[in-house]
């Protein structure tokens, strides 16, 4: 793999840019392998990165039924932030941020980190209350956040409307160090780095069984025939309730659609994240100029990565109120993706009743910001068992009842 | 977009009229039940890739629960019926092996 440098621009220039090779190898898959994981989208690639960077276990299929960052990875709004109220969300959320401030560098591509801040409206006196608990809470989890007031809302978004008239702006929690990655590079960038540590990337493998005898994970049957490992790893989203039924387990997963939407391109206008939690909207403007919109999850469960029209109207009527200028813009694109929710709104990061078998899933709604913390915990989970990282987010804390409780936390939406 | 017929009254209407109220035929368990059947019933669904059971509640009609019948990768209906029973009634059965042959009922479980 060659460096990606301003030199090899200038050096490629010289010869009709005919030497850039391809940023990852698409090998046939082996018999046998340390680590498979399933599940080729950021998640699934930031965990062999890890495992073969801080744990230097480079023997690992990464296995995707379609193409690499073809699911949720590829279908969010690309949104970075790490102002959760929990102590293990803030850990784990501020892991990866932190992480991303560097991942172009460590990666050797550029990912687009742009920490351009994140701004969660507070539109009613319970939303103050709560964000105002909220930046108390992330003080003493050492993430920086901190509440504004509605003059200073105005000021860092001048088209906002503070005044409206059935939520006005009483103010917002502001994370200044919070932004958007390009999301498609953070998959790029992952596999042209495991790929160069001599992982395999194999993707149109669907898994469509998975093996265990006694108990024990020893393989799993594809469309590109049986392959076996010594650990299983299902970072699957949407489908981990699909996938854990092959091995024989329930999860407490329902999954459902979230859709997304992006406006024609504008002249720039807006240089922050700005989400409103309470009329269920969220927006920034791409580099393009795009303005991207998401909203909530469709109320029932989904497999179809689409989702109501009447979805996008509740939305977007929503910004509207409190954007007044973007009631004249033409939607472009739509699109949805399958998100696994669950009960307490928090992920599972854990070991499975299946012995040498773990699941990262459950990120719901939040997954993109989170792709390399998940992955660094993760990593570490299977490589020793047991991680500081993800040790609250295990499969028991149902049975426990010791839930990581975001869905009441107004730290998500959802 | 769905389009749902509510088995009560009788209305055929849009998914806005209704509001989905999650997995069916949840067996509830009540005091002096184990952890085992607590965790099962409160946190664990189906969440099937095809059919589901699930309740639906006629908001903006009679406002009465009933169940459904759907798939979840194709968003097809096969049936409603009212929510007043342990398991779907023999037509549902009937109208999902038709377009799923092979389908049984809680071959999950």
């Amino acid at each position: 793999m060659k460096r990606y440098s301003a030199f090899a621009i200038a050096r490629e220039a010289f010869r009709n840019h005919m030497g850039w090779g391809r940023a990852w190898a698409s090998p046939e898959p082996r018999k046998k392998y340390d680590v498979i994981i399933i599940g080729a989208g950021g998640h699934g690639l930031a965990t062999a990165y890890y495992l073969g960077r801080n744990f230097g276990i480079t023997n690992v299929a990464v296995l995707e039924k379609g193409w690499l960052g073809g699911g949720n990875t590829g279908r969010n709004t690309t949104i970075i932030r790490s102002n959760y109220l929990q102590d293990p969300s803030a850990a784990i959320y501020e892991k990866a941020r932190g992480l991303y401030e560097t991942l172009s560098q460590d990666l050797n591509y550029n990912v687009m980190f742009s920490p351009r801040g994140v701004m969660m409206l507070a539109q009613t006196q319970h939303e103050v209350r709560g964000y105002e608990r909220t930046a108390h809470a992330n003080a003493l989890q050492g993430v920086k956040t901190e509440f504004i007031g509605p003059d200073k809302v105005k000021q860092l978004v001048p088209i906002i409307n503070i005044d409206g008239p059935r939520y006005p702006v009483l103010g917002a929690l502001w994370q200044a160090r919070g932004g958007t990655a390009r999301h498609d590079a953070v998959a790029w960038g992952y596999a042209r780095a495991c790929s160069n540590m001599g992982m395999h990337i194999i993707q149109k493998c669907e898994v469509t069984g998975v093996r265990q005898e006694a108990g024990k994970v020893v393989g799993v049957d594809t469309t590109r025939g049986a392959i076996d490992c010594d650990k299983l790893g299902m970072v699957v989203a949407g489908h981990a309730g699909h996938v854990a039924g092959m091995a024989g387990f329930r999860l407490p997963v329902e999954s459902v659609a979230l859709q997304a939407l992006v406006s024609e391109p504008i002249k720039p206008c807006m240089d922050v994240v700005v989400m409103a939690n309470t009329v269920h909207g969220y927006m920034s403007q791409s580099d393009k100029g795009e303005m991207v919109i998401g909203g909530g999850t469709d109320g029932y469960n989904n497999y179809t990565q689409r989702g109501g029209f009447h979805h996008i109207e509740e939305t977007v009527r929503a910004l509207v109120e409190t954007f007044p200028m973007i009631a004249r813009l033409k939607m472009l694109r739509q699109w949805g993706g399958i998100v696994d929710v669950t009960g307490d709104r928090s992920p599972i990061i854990g070991p499975t009743p299946l012995e040498n078998c773990f699941i990262n899933c459950g990120w719901g709604t939040g997954g993109f910001k989170s792709i390399p913390g998940s992955g660094w915990g993760f990593a570490e989970l299977m490589a020793k068992g047991h991680s500081p990282l993800t040790e609250a987010f295990g499969l028991n804390r149902f049975y426990e009842g010791r839930f990581i409780d975001e869905s009441v936390a107004a730290g998500v939406a959802h | 977009m769905l389009i749902l017929t509510c088995p009560v009254c009788g209305v055929t209407g849009e998914e806005t009229e209704f509001h989905g109220g999650g997995e069916a035929h949840l067996k509830r368990f009540g005091p002096g039940s184990g952890d085992t059947e607590f965790h099962g019933y409160l946190f664990t669904r189906e969440n099937p890739k095809g059919v589901h059971f699930e309740r639906w509640r006629h908001n903006n009609g009679c406002g009465k629960w009933f169940h459904a019948a759907r798939c979840t990768m194709t968003l097809e209906i096969f049936g409603t019926y009212l929510a007043q029973t342990y398991e779907p009634p023999q037509h549902i059965k009937d109208a999902i092996t038709a377009k799923r042959p092979g389908w049984k009922w809680r071959e999950f479980s």
